[in-house]
């Protein structure tokens, strides 16, 4: 098993962080794993994106190009990164700020409204976790639960009611597809 | 065991040299090393140790050279050009034989070059960097499990010995997290006897001279004759590599950090079209591991030198190999990685082919 993930999105949209936890979470299930950030000249509002690895396999290289799924949370990272994906690959769109479809037809596609679905749940910062939830699900490579259970331990200074809300918003994009 | 944590490979590096017994930080800020003086800014304040933000990497590297004339474990890290400003200091600790800990997280150059990942400091780890005779002893981590556990080695090295000892590790194994176990013994600072030679509060003993320098007809010779022994007694017990799949090779790749871990992806692509290829992973790049490639040579016929730089460890192979086996470089400038699909299209040409060889002067 190996599934190399690309996510891509504006500076404080979470992208870091997403990353950073689905390495965790694999770890979790015991599967070998890497994180990688782009570490350019990024800044808030600038794009910043990573690269995840999780395999059954030792990890070799920590840089994804050719992604086996490529996450994007807003409009420049789609036309960046949909020619990386791998045919049969998988795309997920946060269609709450990216307008614009997707133009390949040999990968599949996932709309995701990750802005308006935590908006609903009452906080807009957990819209990375939406996106994630349905990462989980459309993939298999890590459960809903590993990355719930990843939560308080890769952000100790979570509260329990926001890693509950955290967990919302997982189960809401899982529930996508 | 302890649980399995994932860090940031620099992260890792300063966390490594505390459980060493690092005790005194100094360093300035550069990417992409910057984790580590971030890291030690805290952890020093935990362990009891000092951190330092100096005003310059001249000034860190001589700080680190004060602390060490006292016997304390010191480290500074820098990245590419940060190091080429230690390098006077490098070369005053070789010579005053301090037994100091420097990491340089490499990025592309020469110059101001740029903030990814490259491997173009490999000669000036490796042949010195600063002025005169003298070594430094050099260890290249591949993962971030390394970056943990190598600052022990390298102390212990170094203190052994008494010169510098340094981790050569790109960017992309400094910026990247995985899962990390710490698996040397951690060191108790009260343990570690004072050196003989380590200044302090003089009751009554000898008096103790730290410095670089002899100025007497005769004696800078044979204070260099005695180091260059130490550096033989280096080569011979302190060499340590990796080999995979190299049983039944045909071709032995060579390569370190983040190009061994490439050439681990385009071996296992070579296998599986029935190429029996190799890998030799130099973990330390001072003392190089030229007896084993002299060993290997004597049934593999064709090296494949891996390098993000334009020819510089390849230099080391040739000069292990003086000619009994075929040398190829495939090398990446400027911060570039080779894809495993273009270290498997390489070594299929130099298989079926006979692509042409590699040599240092053309």
């Amino acid at each position: 098993m190996y599934q190399g993930i690309r996510i891509s999105g504006f500076g404080g949209q979470g992208v870091i962080s997403a990353g950073i936890l689905l390495a965790y979470s694999g770890m979790v299930e015991g599967k070998e794993v890497s994180f990688f950030p782009s570490y350019g000249a990024e800044m808030r509002g600038g794009t910043a994106n990573c690269s995840v690895v999780i395999a059954s396999d030792e990890v070799t290289t920590p840089i994804v190009s050719e992604p086996d799924t490529v996450i994007v949370l807003n409009e420049p990272s789609l036309a960046k990164f949909e020619p990386l994906v791998k045919p049969g690959g998988l795309l997920i769109v946060n269609s709450s700020l990216v307008n614009s479809k997707a133009s390949r037809t040999d990968i599949k596609v996932l709309y995701v409204p990750c802005n308006a679905i935590a908006a609903e749940l009452g906080n807009a910062k957990i819209m990375n976790m939406v996106a994630l939830g349905a990462f989980a699900a459309a993939t298999g490579a890590v459960s809903v639960d590993a990355i719930s259970k990843a939560l308080p331990k890769v952000y100790k200074k979570l509260k329990p009611e926001v890693i509950e809300i955290n967990i919302k918003a997982l189960k809401r994009g899982a529930a996508i597809n | 065991m302890a649980e399995k944590t994932l860090m940031k490979g620099n992260e890792a590096l300063a966390e490594g040299a505390v459980r060493a017994g690092c005790r005194f930080f100094a360093g300035y800020p550069i990417t992409p090393q910057n984790e580590v003086p971030e890291y030690m800014s805290w952890r020093m304040a935990q362990v009891g140790g000092a951190f330092v933000q100096a005003e310059s990497e001249v000034s860190a590297i001589n700080m680190i050279y004060g602390a060490a004339a006292t016997g304390v474990r010191c480290m500074t890290s820098s990245s590419s050009p940060g190091m080429s400003l230690k390098q006077e200091g490098m070369s005053y600790c070789a010579g005053a034989d301090l037994p100091i800990f420097v990491a340089n997280v490499m990025r592309g150059g020469p110059g101001l070059g740029n903030i990814a990942g490259a491997q173009g400091d490999y000669w000036q780890a490796t042949r010195g960097g600063g002025h005169g005779d003298y070594r430094t002893f050099v260890m290249a981590p591949n993962s971030v499990s390394e970056m943990a556990n190598l600052p022990a080695k390298c102390y212990e090295v170094a203190y052994k010995y008494r010169l510098p000892s340094m981790i050569l590790a790109d960017g992309i194994i400094g910026q990247m997290m995985e899962p990390v176990e710490f698996t040397t013994p951690e060191v108790n600072i009260k343990d570690l006897t004072e050196p003989a030679w380590a200044l302090g509060i003089n009751a009554g003993r000898a008096k103790r001279i730290v410095k670089s320098y002899d100025l007497r007809e005769g004696y800078l010779e044979k204070l260099v004759l005695e180091r260059i022994k130490r550096y033989r007694q280096i080569e011979q017990n302190e060499v340590v590599y990796e080999e995979k799949m190299m049983e039944d090779a045909e071709i032995a790749i060579v390569a370190y950090g983040t190009s061994a871990r490439v050439a681990v992806a385009g071996m296992k692509l070579a296998r599986e079209k029935g190429l029996k290829v190799g890998l030799l992973r130099p973990v330390t790049l001072w003392p190089f591991p030229k007896a084993r490639i002299v060993e290997l040579s004597k049934r593999v016929k064709k090296f494949l030198v891996v390098e993000m730089s334009m020819g510089q460890m390849v230099e080391d192979v040739l000069l292990s190999l003086n000619g009994r086996a075929e040398t190829h470089l495939l090398a990446k400038p400027g911060a570039a990685v080779t894809t495993a699909d273009e270290l498997y299209k390489t070594i299929e040409s130099i298989v079926k082919k006979g692509a042409r060889e590699y040599a240092a002067a053309k």
